[in-house]
């Protein structure tokens, strides 16, 4: 379970969060939403361990262990997951090789044994098949020429992969056209389970619609300004952001 | 895939100071007295029991040496080397050309073992198949110690010997070659090499052999204050094919040894010589004290029409690397590759690069080098590619890339372009780049360690290289470049 407690953070003296609290339970599915500069992407950021920022109070913990103590990969590790909103290239290394190397990693780091190189590529062709991720596409670099839409369900296909507890998603409905939306949808929703917490971030109502979330927080300014239920969702895409925001919009 | 987990592993068990292959093998050897003179060179020449005009040759070489003066252009710095203050001959004591395998100082195969270069044949043998096995010349300090499967060689009609064993049993091929690629007066290091070579490996593949396994040179350098000034001379007839292996290793020392080889290879019609490297010198320690200077002078001559010879090179080791792999290419048709990935971490310094001169119509040349700098090491790439008049419809490609780890060190490409063929099409391609902060972030995010993501994305960047070096090395080279890059994150 994570539990984000009175987080604040900056980057190069400019406050970024302005006091975060968020509980997610196992089998909860959160969607935070908030208008551009809102502090979303810095908030996965953070979860996922990246260094740029200054933690000035507050805490993240998760399944009652001290995030912030943890680097990115031992946080990995501790089974949490990141998807891009940007994915980054990484040219020479197949994405098969990429899965390979990352998966055995945090077996390693969990004291688990490395798979097979015959367990291992049965298990990639199947999760492949349901992203529509072809042979071809994992010979190929990773994310290098990938179009947007192969970039996300790349990285929807590692995290199913992973099997990570918690998967956070930062705009992962964002390039994608209304048939990757699905197919990265139901990739997601296939790995929904009551053990596996979620945080959708997103513009858009939209990728709610195929990710039904059990709550939907509104994110201003660095701190959450509204939490409710699913509905939340369809007022926001209704209204936009302005009731939230305060006068300053 | 594997091979990335595995070097993360040896990564991880060595510490930062430590080179592999650092140990000294503790061997009586039998040292030529200081210092470089005529009777230096009669000293060598005798010990090798060599044919008049081999003594002669050496002897002109010398003269011309001393008329020379040592190169300054390359961007290395370095004291200045007292050629007096060297051993130009070293080699084990009981090792006066033993017959077979058994006759060899146990303490010597030992190192080899050590070094993972097993020289019994038996061993070799175990479980390899017949096409996937390696011939070895083990050549320690001045001498070869040993040279396998000579006799399966000999009945492919594959010639695989010591040099010194050449210039005695094969003088006819070694005088019409020997300098006719790279001729005595070169320059300064490879005339220094022609007047005091000690030994090397000699190949000669006639018409239209396949070579039947790989060949093998493994050079180590042991003792103190030596130089070793190996010679190697490959032959393809016409429609032959071989590969040829070359390893280095040397022991941690203070000071710094002096290797100054010289490889000459002639490539005649339709024949094919496939020439790999994985040097791994004594780079010096993270202070920058001792290491290997490694001034070297390769070249091929694409001598008849049609004929290919591809330089393969890992470059790891050396505190100062002064090398460039050429291709004079001679013949029509004929084609030249250099693929190259040099290394530096710590204070090493590389400068090197490769020369491509397009002499015969409708010849082509492809490079592709990758260098990676980290700690306060300095990288150069220098290439050539010149186009004689002659050189109707000459093709080269050239892609030159640098990485950089940290903000310490420096890389930098050198070309030279010249054409004087208006037909010519020269392309060159550089880009420098820095293992990004978000390229690691996004490896770590996925559980990988800081150490291994600069792994995997360093072996992705030097994939194009990878792949052009014989199986069992490609493995080998790969665990050699991640410990090299070792210690250099965080």
């Amino acid at each position: 379970m994570l539990e984000i407690k009175n987080l604040h953070a900056e980057v190069e003296g400019n406050k970024i969060l302005r006091g975060i609290d968020l509980t997610v339970k196992p089998g909860e599915i959160h969607a935070i939403m908030g208008p551009n500069g809102s502090g979303k992407s810095t908030l996965s950021y953070i979860l996922a361990g990246k260094e740029d920022y200054e933690i000035t109070e507050g805490s993240i913990t998760y399944n009652g262990e001290d995030m912030l103590e943890l680097g990115a990969d031992e946080r990995a590790a501790a089974g949490m997951f990141l998807a891009f909103q940007y994915p980054i290239e990484i040219p020479g290394v197949a994405t098969m090789t990429f899965l390979k190397t990352a998966l055995n990693a945090q077996r390693a780091a969990r004291g688990e044994e490395e798979l097979s190189t015959p367990d291992f590529m049965k298990l990639v062709r199947e999760k492949a098949a349901d992203l529509k991720v072809t042979p071809e596409m994992l010979r190929r670099p990773l994310n290098v020429g990938f179009s947007g839409g192969e970039k996300k369900r790349a990285e929807i296909l590692q995290m199913a992969l992973l099997e990570p507890t918690l998967c956070i998603l930062d705009e992962t409905d964002s390039g994608l056209d209304i048939d990757a939306l699905r197919i990265v949808s139901e990739g997601v929703n296939k790995l929904r389970s009551p053990e596996r917490g979620m945080i959708v971030i997103t513009h858009y109502q939209r990728l709610l619609d195929h990710i039904v979330p059990d709550v939907v927080h509104v994110l201003s300014k660095g701190k959450i300004v509204k939490t409710g239920g699913k509905e939340l969702a369809l007022e926001l895409e209704a209204n936009g952001y302005a009731d939230y925001v305060g006068e300053e919009a | 895939m594997a091979a990335v987990q595995e070097t993360i592993d040896q990564v991880k068990s060595i510490d930062v100071d430590q080179y592999k292959y650092g140990f000294v093998t503790d061997i009586e050897s039998e040292l030529a007295p200081k210092g470089l003179n005529e009777d230096i060179i009669r000293f060598i020449s005798a010990k090798k029991d060599e044919p008049e005009w081999m003594l002669n040759w050496r002897l002109d070489a010398f003269q011309r040496w001393k008329t020379m003066e040592e190169p300054e252009w390359a961007r290395v710095d370095y004291p200045k080397i007292d050629f007096e203050d060297l051993h130009y001959y070293a080699a084990p004591k009981t090792q006066e050309g033993p017959k077979s395998l058994d006759e060899v100082d146990p303490e010597l195969l030992e190192t080899y073992k050590k070094l993972g270069i097993p020289l019994s044949e038996q061993e070799v043998l175990a479980g390899i198949a017949p096409e996937n096995r390696v011939a070895v010349d083990a050549v320690f300090d001045s001498v070869s110690v040993a040279t396998t499967f000579k006799e399966e060689l000999a009945k492919a009609g594959v010639i695989f010997c010591p040099i010194s064993e050449a210039i005695r049993e094969h003088p006819e091929l070694v005088q019409k070659y020997l300098g006719s690629v790279v001729p005595v007066s070169d320059n300064f290091y490879a005339t220094l090499n022609s007047a005091v070579f000690s030994d090397g490996s000699f190949v000669y593949i006639p018409e239209g052999v396949r070579c039947p396994m790989e060949l093998s040179t493994y050079f180590r350098i042991n003792e103190r204050n030596t130089g070793q000034f190996e010679r190697t001379l490959i032959i393809a007839e016409k429609g032959s094919y071989v590969s040829y292996l070359e390893g280095c290793t040397a022991p941690q020392r203070d000071e710094n040894q002096l290797h100054a080889a010289v490889v000459e290879l002639v490539a005649h019609e339709d024949a094919e010589i496939k020439y790999s490297t994985v040097q791994n010198w004594f780079p010096g320690d993270s202070e920058g004290k001792g290491g290997i200077y490694n001034f070297v002078t390769k070249r091929g001559d694409c001598r008849g029409a049609n004929s290919k010879i591809a330089w393969t090179q890992v470059e790891t080791g050396s505190a100062i690397t002064w090398k460039y792999p050429s291709c004079i290419l001679r013949g029509d048709n004929s084609v030249g590759e250099f693929y190259s990935i040099a290394i530096s971490n710590g204070h090493q310094q590389v400068d090197s690069g490769t020369k491509m001169i397009h002499l015969g119509k409708n010849t082509s040349s492809r490079i592709i080098s990758k260098g990676i700098s980290a700690g306060v090491s300095q990288n150069t790439y220098r290439g050539q590619v010149s186009a004689h008049r002659k050189a109707k419809n000459a093709r080269n490609f050239t892609q030159c890339d640098s990485l950089l780890i940290g903000d310490k060190c420096g890389a930098h490409t050198v070309p030279y372009i010249e054409s004087k063929n208006a037909t010519a099409v020269f392309e060159h391609e550089a880009t420098t780049s820095k293992i990004s902060d978000d390229q690691m972030f996004y490896c770590q995010a996925r559980g990988l360690d800081e150490e291994a993501a600069v792994a995997l994305i360093v072996n992705g960047f030097v994939r194009d290289v990878i792949q052009q070096l014989p199986m069992e090395f490609a493995v080998e080279a790969q665990k050699l470049i991640n410990i090299s890059l070792e210690g250099s994150v965080g």
